[in-house]
């Protein structure tokens, strides 16, 4: 009998995960945390697809002569790698996982707004990246993530309409994702929940949701455009029709620097959340949090020009354009400065969710430097089109937006599944993933800033070390992205009980719904009456 | 929103407020005006596309927050085209101290460095 008392309790409770049973209660649901879970399976189905790509990459850079792979070979997979991981991985990965779990949570609502249609964009979804798969399968597409044109509509000979065609698929899932939350956080928040009282969380959510109405419909209206000019030569962007070849990088990256913002701003959510809770002290600075996201949603639509300026855009163009990406590095700094004083005199503990947020203050912190580099005009003739690009970008969307979604996944696993997982192994592969990034990325800073351009196969001798650094970096940091996937797994079912608040935080889903919540959430509406992190 | 009724007769007047702007439109079409031809025809589009969506899609009696999304559209569709623009017109400014050579053209000593 003494040993039965040690044995975790495991009262038989009616919750979200256990109250249907059956493939067809998971594809038919309208739960928002059963629908969140749908996403989790597919974006890490993505995410490995993904990184299978990477490796093969990084194994063919090992030396100088790429002898791995076919030259072509080596185009596809760049390709698909960017297309996978952006649309198909980052972008619905914090939204679409975790904020659809945590928005009804956070505000004290059933569900979302439009819960069909909640389920509608996961379907969408997995359209377009059933297209997508096809058109990799069909044997791949070679124009980059950016589609560039002329080489997308005239020169490239992969599945490019396919491939474009997954993406203004998907697009159309994002834009209803970001719908549905606005109209839930307008129209659904408790009572005595105000808009200053919203978790930071809830903030970023509103503010990538804005991004996604507003960026996605442009570059699906620029997929067909290609579409159209590579199947039937209508002349939009072939200069020999009457069109320009830069016109489609201005509706590109109209679209494409916000949708950077999309895949940073959720994750700078989620480490809002995780410093008050971890140094148990209020956020510093609400409404200066709360307001950058809203401004890094707005200068982002100013700035896209930065990508362009070796294109043969005017010169005066790029010179405003520099000078608004410098504006948009200030709300980025805002967070940071706060971030890190939040954490001034607090008592900080060291739970894997936060090492993952201190990892991503200090990665996204570089990563946004170095894009000032990028943003300067002269330093940019140089960096243009190198692994010093490629590095900036994977400090901010690895380093910054993984760590930030990985830290959230260990954070609200305990609600989600109601289970803990073995802390000890999380901080382990923290530490393995932190080792393996910085190993993987900052060589190829070195490597591009000695004039390594990106998307090559082969490269100069005299760069070998610092690939094969780059190389060893990618088998670590792939091995610290394997070791969660196996505990996370294993934890489902042997995890000991969470109970319904591990980490002592502030916020509804913690101090008002069951770890797993109940169908439907809450017992009885929450009734809100004080700030976010009311902690100490 | 749901809620106001709109009287059958404001549709109508619109309606007819779209085939005669139509009409005009195309009569427009026959006379040159030069330059203008464009801003006419556009500020034409322009006037039908608002009749249509204050009356036909109800943004005339939509609440606040509703005209609002409905400005953001427009106003970012203005920063696109914009802003865009801001390239293309001033594209040009640059000098080409050698002037542009067409790749037909067979390079003339005078170009050579
Ligand atoms: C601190 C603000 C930032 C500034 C000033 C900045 C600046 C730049 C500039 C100037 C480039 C173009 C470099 C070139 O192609 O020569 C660039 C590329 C890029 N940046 Fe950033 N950036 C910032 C933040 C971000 C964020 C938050 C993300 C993603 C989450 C991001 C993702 C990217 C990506 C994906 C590219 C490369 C796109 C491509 O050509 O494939 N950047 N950045
Ligand atoms: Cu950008």
């Amino acid at each position: 009998m003494a040993t039965a008392a040690l044995e975790p309790q495991v009262e038989f409770r009616t919750h979200y995960l256990n109250h249907a049973y059956g493939i067809k209660s998971w594809l038919l649901t309208t739960d928002h945390k059963r629908i969140a879970l749908l996403y989790l399976a597919s974006v890490t189905f993505f995410f490995f697809v993904g990184g299978a790509a990477a490796v093969l990459m990084r194994l063919n850079l090992l030396e100088p002569t790429g002898s791995l792979l076919e030259p072509a070979t080596y185009n596809k997979l760049f390709s698909m790698h960017g297309i996978v991981m952006i649309f198909f991985f980052l972008a619905p990965a914090v939204p679409a996982v975790l904020g659809n779990f945590l928005i009804p949570l956070m505000i004290g609502a059933r569900d979302v707004a439009f819960p069909r249609l909640n389920l509608l964009s996961w379907y969408i979804f997995m359209l377009g990246g059933a297209i997508l798969m096809y058109a990799v399968i069909a044997g791949g597409v070679d124009t980059g993530w950016t589609f560039y044109t002329p080489l997308s509509t005239s020169y490239a000979t992969g599945n490019v309409v396919a491939a474009a065609m997954g993406v203004f698929v998907s697009g159309f899932s994002s834009i209803l994702t970001g719908l549905n939350f606005i109209v839930t956080i307008h129209k659904m928040r408790a009572p005595g929940l105000t808009w200053f009282r919203l978790p930071l969380f809830i903030w970023s959510m509103y503010a990538t949701s804005c991004i996604f109405i507003l960026a996605m419909p442009v570059i699906a209206i620029t997929m067909v455009l290609l579409a159209l000019e590579r199947l039937f030569h209508v002349g939009i962007f072939d200069p020999s029709l009457g069109g320009d070849p830069i016109l489609f990088q201005h509706l590109f990256w109209f679209f494409g620097h916000p949708e950077v913002y999309v895949l940073i701003l959720p994750s700078m959510g989620v480490i809002s959340e995780l410093v008050p809770c971890f140094s148990k002290k209020r956020i510093f600075g609400y409404s200066f949090v709360a307001f950058s996201s809203v401004a890094i949603a707005a200068i982002s639509f100013l700035v896209w020009g930065h990508h362009m300026f070796v294109s043969g855009q005017s010169v005066y163009a790029g010179l405003v354009f520099s000078a608004l990406s410098f504006a948009v590095a200030i709300p980025s700094a805002i967070k940071v400065f706060n971030w890190t004083a939040t954490m001034y005199k607090g008592s900080v503990s060291y739970s894997a969710p936060m090492l993952y947020a201190i990892g991503f203050i200090g990665l996204f912190t570089m990563g946004g430097l170095t894009g000032l580099f990028l943003a300067s005009l002269a330093t940019d003739v140089h960096l243009h089109d190198t692994y010093f690009v490629i590095a900036h970008f994977h400090y901010i969307m690895v380093g910054g937006a993984v760590m930030g979604y990985l830290g959230g996944i260990h954070f609200w696993w305990p609600k989600m599944t109601g289970r803990l997982y073995p802390d000890g192994w999380a901080r382990f592969a923290a530490g393995v993933i932190f080792v393996g990034f910085n190993l993987t990325f900052f060589p190829q800073y070195v490597l591009g800033y000695l004039g390594m351009p990106r998307r090559y196969p082969v490269y100069p001798p005299e760069f070998q070390v610092l690939n094969v650094m780059s190389t060893a970096g990618a088998s670590i940091l792939g091995i610290g992205y394997l070791i969660p996937l196996v505990y996370l797994i294993w934890s489902m079912r042997y995890g000991p009980p969470a109970g319904q608040n591990p980490w002592g935080a502030k916020g509804l889903e913690w101090e008002k719904a069951l770890s797993p919540p109940p169908p439907e959430n809450f017992e009885e509406t929450p009734v809100v009456t004080e700030e976010a992190y009311n902690y100490g | 929103m749901a809620g106001h009724i709109v009287p059958a007769r404001t549709y109508f007047l619109v309606f007819a407020a779209l085939v005669v702007l139509t009409a005009v439109t195309t009569a427009v079409a026959f006379v040159d005006l030069g330059p203008l031809n464009t801003v006419v025809a556009l500020a034409i589009a322009v006037c039908k596309a608002c009749l249509v969506v204050l009356f036909f899609m109800h943004v005339k009696y939509a609440p606040g927050l509703t005209r609002v999304v409905v400005v953001t559209g427009f106003l970012w569709l203005a920063l696109l085209i914009g802003i865009s623009l801001s390239d293309v017109v001033t594209r040009p400014w640059t000098p080409i101290p050698q002037g542009w050579q067409t790749s037909s053209a067979s390079p003339s000593p005078a170009n050579q460095p």
